[in-house]
């Protein structure tokens, strides 16, 4: 992975210097909280509900074991010993004091990790593909375009006070898995005719109120012209994007009012007229930072798959462990293995500081000591020796991080909600928990198949309710919690909005009404459709009928 | 209001804004507003001393580009803190119009954007009467080293990586 020269960690350290001294300032009083507010958003501290919040970037969901244990040792000096992991491949400490927060900066400052634009409206912490580098369906390794972005994007001059928050994201594979299509950019890197690899390029995706899917701006531009044509992209969105309402200033508005056809034009546009001036990276730079990316020291071995089955059926967990939350690796003989931070009644994305030091301890024992965050709020080992798979499991199962559930029902996606977020009309964690507990078993939850529930606490979306199978939004009406449904969202290159069914259910029916929904799936579906080919093969009308008949 | 000049610390206004009704002064520099600039062009552009323009933050460099040897002055403005449209004009009349007078930043300024106004090429700003000036100068210097190039014409940290392969200054 990508590490810090002189450059880098000088920069990371003259930030924290910079936000040491924004908050000496608040606390003499010298600025009001209305003039330290943006400046504190600049470097991801929020003042939420019952406390500050820190938010960290981990860029491209990669960190190292060193970097984990630190993060450990953060949520147990400073936070209440733990740590959640949120939707953009970050994590938030929901317990700091203001003034504790330098010295957080600077601790992980020595671990080459910061805080930069995790909030603010400006260019957020790049996110992509969980699986980069060693997806089998890749085709290029997106992480070192990521960290190229990433450093373009640190305090941009001219792009740190947008309409709104900008985010981007990156995958290289035939799959999407980083959800790029509800991202202001999405990049997918991928094979023209002639075989060269370049990006399409799709701008305007975005959840919140108006949740829209990312529309192709370029088909295909080289590698090499990224940053040049990114930067016409922010200076087009700089100048027009609406200021006058807040729920209108994403570039997905931009996109929706202009039409895609105008405002590729006045991106090329500007492309073409900020090329001669701009400093692009030297060949040499962007060699430099690829070669942080090579394929780690492999073994050859073979794929394992006789042992594996015949160790899955000693042991029903491990077998149904296997299933769910193991990934085909690139090299032969290894696996990519999911940890799902989403235990049967747990707080999704939440883990404590011990149990970041024990996967930590294991990526160093059964990998190469990296470890991945992915946007579903899990964590991933990516190099795991098929035939250590078994050993794994065991040391998972110990700490209780060894749930068989990545993908399947009670993998559920859920922002903070009323518990933590100033911004929340309802309660989104209680309800995630409720229904982890309702589907509990997890045979049945493989009969259920691949179904994604995401739950948002209000209309921001930061839970992605837009894009889940089955969507739930709470919302507050006269003082009471009520949920609303939609079924049918997706995310990935065949993305879809979900669709609201109908009238919204209250606290104590959201969980039958999923349930519904699910048997609704389990009456209709044929051999082996997913609850989201059923749907879009029969639309709403089914479960409509469902959920509603009886009333 | 204040003056704060990049590199001189505070300075005195010599400037005269004009606002759109009064009578134009005989020979004193003059900043004049938008519509004024568009109405009464001829004029301004035959009058002794030096003309400034305030560029409200909706109008492209573009329109005034072929006027740019006029003008000694360009004021941007800052209509809130987080209203950065100012930050691209400031970057295009620096490094693709070739605007080499005076940029001046008005309005809503923090202590903590001068920086980032600096490196878009901005050199003067208006600052709050009361704000301690030499503080807020120290926060051009927060930064030693920037990722991205700008109009303030900086090598940027990727060419000073390879300073010695690529010879790049
Ligand atoms: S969706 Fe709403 S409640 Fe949930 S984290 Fe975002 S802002 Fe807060």
């Amino acid at each position: 992975m990508y590490q810090y020269d002189g450059f880098d960690q000088e920069f990371v350290r003259q930030r924290s210097a910079q936000f040491r001294d924004q908050v000496k300032r608040r606390l003499s009083g010298a600025l009001s909280e209305a003039e330290f507010k943006p400046l504190r958003l600049m470097n991801g501290v929020y003042l939420e509900l019952h406390a500050y919040l820190l938010r960290v970037a981990i860029p491209y969901g990669t960190l190292s074991s060193q970097q984990l244990k630190r993060l450990a040792m953060i949520g147990r000096k400073w936070d209440r010993g733990y740590g959640h992991f949120t939707t953009r491949q970050n994590i938030q400490f929901n317990w700091p004091k203001l003034e504790d927060i330098p010295d957080m900066l600077d601790s992980l400052a020595e671990v080459e990790m910061h805080a930069i634009q995790t909030s603010g409206a400006c260019i957020r912490n790049v996110t992509a593909d969980q699986f980069s580098g060693v997806a089998k369906d890749e085709i290029e390794d997106p992480r070192p375009w990521a960290e190229i972005i990433r450093q373009w994007s640190s305090l941009h001059p001219e792009f740190t006070f947008l309409p709104r928050k900008f985010k981007v994201s990156i995958t290289g594979s035939s799959e999407d898995r980083a959800a790029i299509k509800v991202h202001d950019i999405g990049l997918a890197l991928k094979k023209n005719d002639h075989g060269d690899i370049g990006f399409e390029v799709m701008v305007g995706g975005g959840q919140g109120r108006t949740p829209m899917l990312a529309q192709t701006i370029r088909d295909f531009l080289p590698k090499s012209e990224i940053l040049p044509y990114l930067e016409a992209i922010m200076r087009v969105y700089n100048q027009f994007g609406r200021r006058d309402n807040k729920y209108k200033a994403r570039i997905k508005i931009l996109v929706h009012e202009t039409g895609i056809e105008k405002l590729r034009s006045l991106v090329e546009a500007e492309y073409e007229a900020l090329r001669a001036s701009f400093i692009d990276l030297p060949q040499a730079e962007v060699s430099r930072i690829q070669n942080f990316f090579t394929a780690p020291p492999y073994q050859n071995l073979e794929d394992q798959e006789a042992l594996l089955n015949q160790q899955a059926q000693q042991n029903t967990g491990f077998g149904q462990w296997l299933q769910a939350n193991r990934t085909g690796h690139k090299q032969p003989g290894y696996a990519v293995v999911t940890i799902s931070l989403k235990p049967i009644g747990g707080i999704p994305g939440d883990i404590s500081s011990d149990q970041m030091d024990y996967v930590a301890d294991l990526s160093e024992r059964y990998g190469f000591g990296e470890i991945r965050v992915t946007h579903e709020q899990n964590l991933v080992l990516p190099d795991i020796r098929q035939d250590q798979l078994f050993d794994l499991y065991q040391d998972l199962v110990s700490q209780g991080l060894a749930t068989a559930n990545a993908g399947l029902i009670s993998d559920i996606i859920s922002c903070p909600g009323m518990d933590y977020c100033a911004l929340a009309t309802a309660r989104s964690i209680p309800i995630a928990q409720a229904l982890s507990r309702r589907f509990e078993d997890i045979t049945s939850q493989q009969n259920i198949g691949p179904l994604k529930i995401k739950i948002s606490g209000c209309i921001n979306a930061c839970g992605h309710h837009h894009v889940g199978h089955i969507g739930i939004l709470g919302l507050e009406r006269k003082g009471e919690e009520h949920y609303q449904l939609s079924l049918g969202g997706h995310a990935g290159f065949e993305a879809s909005i979900g669709k609201i069914v109908g009238p919204s259910f209250k606290e104590h029916q959201i969980v039958d009404a999923v349930e519904t929904v699910v048997q609704t799936y389990l009456d209709l579906r044929t051999e082996d459709e997913i609850f989201l080919d059923t749907y879009r093969r029969l639309g709403d009308t089914p479960f409509k009928e469902a959920l509603y008949a009886a009333a | 209001m204040q003056l704060l000049k990049k590199d001189q610390g505070l300075i005195e206004e010599t400037w005269v804004h004009c606002t759109d009704l009064e009578p134009l002064p005989v020979s004193e520099n003059i900043i004049v507003g938008y519509g004024r600039w568009l109405n009464e062009q001829e004029t301004l552009l035959k009058r002794n001393g030096l003309l400034g323009l305030e560029l409200p933050n909706d109008v492209s460099p573009a329109d005034i580009s072929d006027k740019l040897d006029h003008l000694s002055l360009i004021l941007l403005d800052f209509p809130a803190f987080n209203d950065g449209r100012a930050y691209s004009q400031a970057q295009l009349l620096r490094n693709r119009y070739g605007f080499k007078g005076e940029l001046r930043a008005s309005g809503h300024v923090l202590r903590d954007q001068l920086a980032f106004m600096a490196r878009c090429g901005i050199d003067c700003f208006e600052l709050p009467l009361h704000a301690p000036a030499q503080e807020w100068s120290k926060a051009f210097s927060d930064f030693s080293n920037m990722y991205q190039g700008a109009a303030d014409g900086f090598a940027t940290i990727a060419q000073k990586r390879h300073l010695d392969q690529t010879g790049a200054e």
